[in-house]
């Protein structure tokens, strides 16, 4: 990986150490350029105009799902565009969820969640009566084996994250959605930490469902993604109600359109999704096996770093994403944050959309640096000179 | 250098004053700031219409902690009616920093603000 020659790409990372790519990744100029080529020269309403501007806009549009399912090892049916993440675990929540889960059912969940992968499920048992568990951690951060394979039985549905926004944590993906499936649940997998920089095969994972973000992932803010597996999806009911999911409408009733039309009501986000795809190209010209090697080492030189500072209590396990979580005593993370910002160091401090989690582990809030294959050594180094500052400042 | 690490701001961090609880306060209220989660509850006690007495509780920040120290001092001695027009630049005025580009800083600067509206139902 030439991280200087990808560094050109990226020309806001000049003046900043942006260390947040968890929250969000930046855009490469490429993905930038083509919203406003799409404005600028195709702009016309997808799946709707016979007229060749529209045409064409709905062939690009309906060529990054054909990517999307490469990407992914799916086909491209099974392909559901959506606003974000979070869009995409409600529309299963109310799509299955609601269709399916009964009163003397089991929803389980991990500690390990971002709200976006617990509240719906917790909503979920709420609205159908359905019993509602969370597997525990072990000390290290690792989801506690024993906890799991007891709370697994018995249960219909079982949402986990491929990687925690806080600890980092990786579980065994593969293993899990085996668990899962020998205990007759329904499997989903929240990605949107590890899509990023780890290669997808919901084929080689056995998942039911998938999702992600394309804005972690060099995308524009506005495109999520949903896998399902096909008959899943068709036995499903729609989510959004309105055009494009229906085959006909009369006065008296409508019946619905197949998958993954079915579950893209409303004209979509079509400028992000075409971002979405040039963001696909450029990750695959790096190769995801480079990206996932590199950000491995430079995460794994991000814990190091951190854990020789005596006044850093880092959070979660060695084996872990791109992402370092950490408490200093008696200085609030948000204190932490604003001094680093005065260094020009962007990281992320607060409950990280993991209430639970911060609860479980007994702190309020932490601070949280992340990585991405554009960042350098040298930012990491900043980075501990700023934390030495602060210890410094609050002596 | 930039406003969090003002020397004063920190040392109110360190050590805050009216730090505390007041048993018979007759108006208290606690206030949560979503961004983090912190929470800090504000005590009121008032004799013959003038705020006698103001301490907080709470975790937070170096911002609301010097926040709610100075802004509990400030309304000691007020008097009770008083209270209705104290606005956001009154607290802002006591932290002595510009946080107008920085509306998440802000909430934790607004914090006791908070508090002390709802303790005394003014919203």
């Amino acid at each position: 990986m030439d991280v200087d020659k990808i560094r050109k790409d990226f020309p806001i990372l000049d003046n900043i150490v942006y260390l947040d790519s968890a929250a969000t990744s930046q855009r490469p100029a490429s993905v930038i350029e083509s919203i406003n080529k799409f404005y600028k020269d195709q702009n016309s309403n997808v799946a709707r105009g016979l007229y060749q501007l529209a045409e064409e806009a709905t062939f690009e549009y309906e060529q990054v799902r054909k990517k999307t399912s490469k990407f992914i090892s799916s086909n491209e049916n099974e392909v559901i565009f959506t606003k974000n993440t979070t869009e995409a675990i409600n529309l299963v929540m109310r799509g299955y969820g609601e269709k399916f889960i009964k009163k003397e059912d089991k929803i389980v969940v991990t500690m390990l969640e971002h709200h976006s992968n617990f509240v719906p499920w917790q909503e979920l048992a709420k609205r159908t009566g359905a019993k509602f568990e969370v597997v525990g951690l072990t000390p290290e951060g690792n989801l506690d084996e024993a906890d799991l394979v007891q709370k697994l039985k018995g249960a219909n549905l079982f949402a986990f994250s491929a990687a925690s926004n806080v600890l980092g944590t990786m579980p065994d993906l593969k293993r899990l959605c085996k668990l899962a499936k020998d205990a007759g649940a329904i499997s989903l997998v929240d990605a949107a930490q590890y899509a990023p920089s780890h290669k997808i095969s919901v084929k080689e994972f056995g998942c039911d469902f998938l999702t992600f973000s394309g804005h972690k992932m060099l995308s524009p803010f506005g495109v999520g993604v949903l896998y399902g597996k096909e008959e899943l999806l068709e036995s499903m009911d729609p989510f959004l109600y309105g055009s494009e999911m229906i085959r006909t409408v009369t006065s008296q009733k409508s019946d619905w359109n197949t998958s993954p039309h079915k579950f893209e009501s409303g004209t979509p986000n079509v400028a992000a999704v075409i971002g979405l795809g040039v963001a696909l190209d450029y990750l695959n010209n790096l190769e995801m096996e480079n990206i996932t090697s590199y950000t491995q080492s430079l995460s794994a030189y991000m814990y190091s770093r951190l854990n020789e500072l005596d006044f850093i209590h880092v959070l979660g396990p060695e084996k872990r994403t791109g992402l370092v979580s950490f408490t200093i005593d008696k200085v609030h993370p948000h204190d932490i944050a604003a001094i680093l910002n005065e260094d020009k160091v962007c990281v992320r401090s607060g409950h990280h959309c993991a209430m639970p989690l911060h609860e479980y582990l007994g702190i309020p809030a932490s601070t949280r640096a992340s990585i991405y294959f554009y960042n350098k050594k040298s930012e990491i180094d900043q980075l501990i000179v700023s934390l030495e500052k602060v210890k410094k400042l609050f002596g | 250098m930039e406003e969090i690490s003002q020397e004063f701001i920190i040392e109110l961090y360190k050590h805050p004053q009216n730090f505390g609880t007041i048993e018979d306060a007759q108006y208290k209220a606690q206030i949560y700031n979503t961004t983090c989660g912190d929470a800090i509850t504000i005590f009121i006690k008032v004799k013959d219409g003038i705020i006698e007495d103001a301490k907080f509780m709470g975790k937070g920040c170096a911002i609301s902690q010097a926040s709610s120290s100075l802004f509990t001092g400030f309304l000691i001695g007020k008097k009770l009616d008083e209270l209705k027009n104290i606005d956001k630049d009154e607290v802002l005025k006591l932290l002595k920093i510009d946080l107008s580009k920085n509306p998440t800083r802000m909430k934790c600067a607004l914090l006791p603000l908070d508090a002390m509206r709802k303790a005394l139902n003014f919203e």
